[in-house]
């Protein structure tokens, strides 16, 4: 008996029998169902970390170097933070005294940033992230400007009060007219607005669109942190290898201004999108650990619920195999038919997890934060161990009918 | 008649162990049967006719003896060369009906087609054919639930002829039906016959048995008698 004739019968029984079917495969579906869609948010939250997350925030083969890490991947005791509070902070002279020791060709901004709040005739923005930066910030953040143009290095220099504005600020202070030119207020100050950044999306569910960049030594100074201190100096080099070179060179350079000696560690953080990922990876590492496991769990008990519907199957149809068998059924046709209709019936299992599983992560993503994206092999590989397990759980049931006597079989009512 | 037998059969012997005790279902049968006979097996309960039926239609092997189904040695076959020669050799037709409830007609009489591999067009346009032969070319998509019982025997008979076999072996086939139907299924096998059909029943029925032209009566796993009733 050819295959696809099996395969066909395989789908006439599971239809006449819909019930039993979708009970005997409810283990193989859940199994499947949740390894496509933690797989979809695990795959998700890669791509999101890999391209947005790091990338946003962070910026590809950049450095920031900061009093302490902005990024903590572990658990902060009270003595670290203690210890980390009493730090220097990072000065504007550090920054240029890294940005004139570094050997290798590099872009580099420092910011420092702080919360205000935004006026425009009236109109009253709370809790902007104000960013204070030299000219070559958006460079490294990778920011495009969507209207009007960046400040320049002479503006940075001249401490001018003008800002560029994130995305939705723009849309939201400025509905229906043009920003540029107009003059904003903050803490009283006036500000010139020559620039709107592109649209950043968001990260998790917060806007990357609401903030302002004015110039490093702008009347803002005062407000976002001491005299001569910044939050951080953004280092980028055009590849990892120099970015692992610019690493250790700015570790050096910041070590002598220190003073620090060889037994003393290091009194300020250099992050990288890197140490972020890192992190990632750890976490990532876990899921699909456990994941294995949690599926494995589900595919072996949807696996011996099978078995058992089949070796039920095979003792109600004894009569048919009877039947078949007097007809000229081979051992071997009776093992593929019971075979490929165990595996047939677990593949229907799977792929309808596959479809709710893919389903549910688009739920998943639309509910909540979590970022969804289908990894096609595991796809594959669902619909594949949901044949394999068929094929698993029907070689008893089926062998046991393959081996069935024609006389007895047929005296069974 | 013919020159060689399409069944030959020496000294066959069945023995079954039932706990400590063995019996002997068959005990030393010889018979020949010819192409185109119309063969009765008759006999009492335990007389071994349920054996017989079995070894001649290939279900069960001989603990000893040989038998020769159309120049086949089927006495030494294993499992699966049996299957082959139930399929290629022999149609049966049960007193049971023994057709699958849950298919058509027509794909009951595709069943032996589809084990002899034959290609699904070929198979449909014969197993049609077959129907067609027993009068159910009109029935050939209803279930077997949704017909008569002479019209189930029908579907069974046009079962057993699909493969055009050696013979035809019908159990009891008129068991489970009432005289009238009984009548028809004999007209149906009557008319195979004279279109050439080996024909081999097995029957407690002496009036069933009346039908065909030759009975042979076992009693007690042993030829009793064996006579021609009419030219056949």
């Amino acid at each position: 008996m050819q295959y696809w004739e099996a395969i066909r019968l395989a789908l006439q029984t599971i239809w006449t029998n819909k019930m039993k079917t979708a009970f005997s495969v409810v283990g193989v579906f859940i199994g499947v169902m949740f390894l496509i869609a933690v797989v979809s948010i695990v795959e998700g939250m890669n791509r999101y970390m890999t391209d947005r997350f790091a990338g946003t925030l962070l910026g590809v083969n950049t450095l920031h170097l900061r009093r302490f890490p902005n990024f903590e991947t572990g658990e902060t005791t009270r003595e670290t933070w203690l210890s980390w509070i009493r730090r220097p902070r990072i000065t504007v002279d550090d920054a240029e005294a890294v940005i004139a020791g570094l050997s290798i060709h590099h872009v580099a901004a420092w910011e420092s940033a702080s919360r205000a709040e935004l006026e425009y005739r009236g109109l009253v923005a709370r809790d902007i992230e104000v960013i204070a930066a030299s000219d070559r910030y958006f460079d490294i953040k990778g920011m495009a400007i969507e209207e009007g143009r960046a400040f320049s290095a002479q503006e940075v220099q001249g401490g001018a009060p003008v800002l560029v504005l994130g995305n939705d600020l723009a849309k939201r202070l400025f509905e229906g007219i043009d920003p540029l030119g107009r003059e904003v207020k903050i803490r009283g100050i006036p500000y010139r607005v020559i620039g709107v950044v592109e649209r950043q999306g968001n990260l998790f569910g917060i806007s990357l669109d609401k903030f302002v960049v004015t110039t490093a030594m702008s009347p803002a100074k005062r407000f976002v942190n001491p005299p001569g201190a910044i939050d951080a100096l953004l280092v980028k080099t055009a590849s990892q290898g120099e970015l692992q070179q610019a690493i250790s060179e700015t570790e050096a350079i910041m070590r002598t201004r220190r003073h620090l000696r060889p037994r003393d560690e290091d009194n300020f953080a250099i992050e990288t999108a890197d140490a972020v990922l890192d992190f990632w990876a750890k976490i990532n590492q876990v899921l699909m650990l456990a994941l294995p496991m949690l599926v494995g769990i589900s595919l072996v008990v949807g696996g011996i619920v099978i078995m058992n519907i089949m070796l039920m199957s095979v003792t109600e149809r004894t009569r048919e195999i009877g039947i078949r068998k007097s007809l000229g059924a081979r051992r071997r046709d009776i093992l593929h038919q019971f075979l490929v209709e165990s595996a047939t019936t677990s593949t229907v299992g799977a792929a309808a997890g596959v479809g709710t599983g893919l389903l549910l992560a688009k739920i998943i993503e639309s509910i909540s934060p979590l970022p969804a994206s289908v990894a096609p092999w595991s796809i594959v590989l669902g619909v594949g161990v949901g044949a394999g397990v068929g094929i698993i759980a029907g070689i008893y049931p089926a062998s046991r009918a393959a081996r069935l006597d024609p006389i007895d079989a047929m005296r069974q009512e | 008649m013919s020159t060689q037998p399409i069944i030959r059969v020496r000294d066959l012997a069945r023995e079954y162990r039932m706990g400590v005790e063995t019996v002997r279902a068959l005990n030393g049968v010889d018979i020949e049967i010819f192409p185109n006979e119309y063969v009765a097996i008759m006999g009492p309960s335990g007389s071994g006719k349920s054996t017989m039926m079995n070894m001649i239609g290939c279900l069960d092997t001989p603990t000893a003896g040989e038998y020769w189904l159309a120049g086949h040695e089927v006495s030494t076959m294993s499992d699966d060369e049996l299957a082959r020669v139930r399929n290629a050799e022999i149609g049966f037709v049960f007193q049971t009906f023994n057709l699958l409830p849950r298919a058509s007609a027509l794909h009951n009489v595709e069943l032996p087609l589809i084990y002899a591999g034959v290609k699904s067009s070929v198979r449909r346009t014969r197993a049609e054919e077959a129907l067609a032969r027993v009068g159910l070319a009109d029935r050939m998509h209803h279930k077997p639930n949704e017909l008569s019982g002479g019209q189930r025997q029908r579907v069974a008979i046009a079962r057993a002829l699909v493969n055009d076999p050696s013979i035809l072996l019908a159990d009891e086939p008129t068991g489970n039906l009432d005289s009238v139907t009984s009548e028809e299924i004999m007209t149906v096998f009557a008319t195979l016959h004279r279109q050439g059909q080996t024909v081999i029943m097995v029957t407690h029925e002496p009036d069933i048995a009346e039908h065909a032209h030759r009975v042979i009566t076992l009693k007690d796993g042993k030829v009793h008698s064996d006579e021609l009733r009419r030219a056949a």
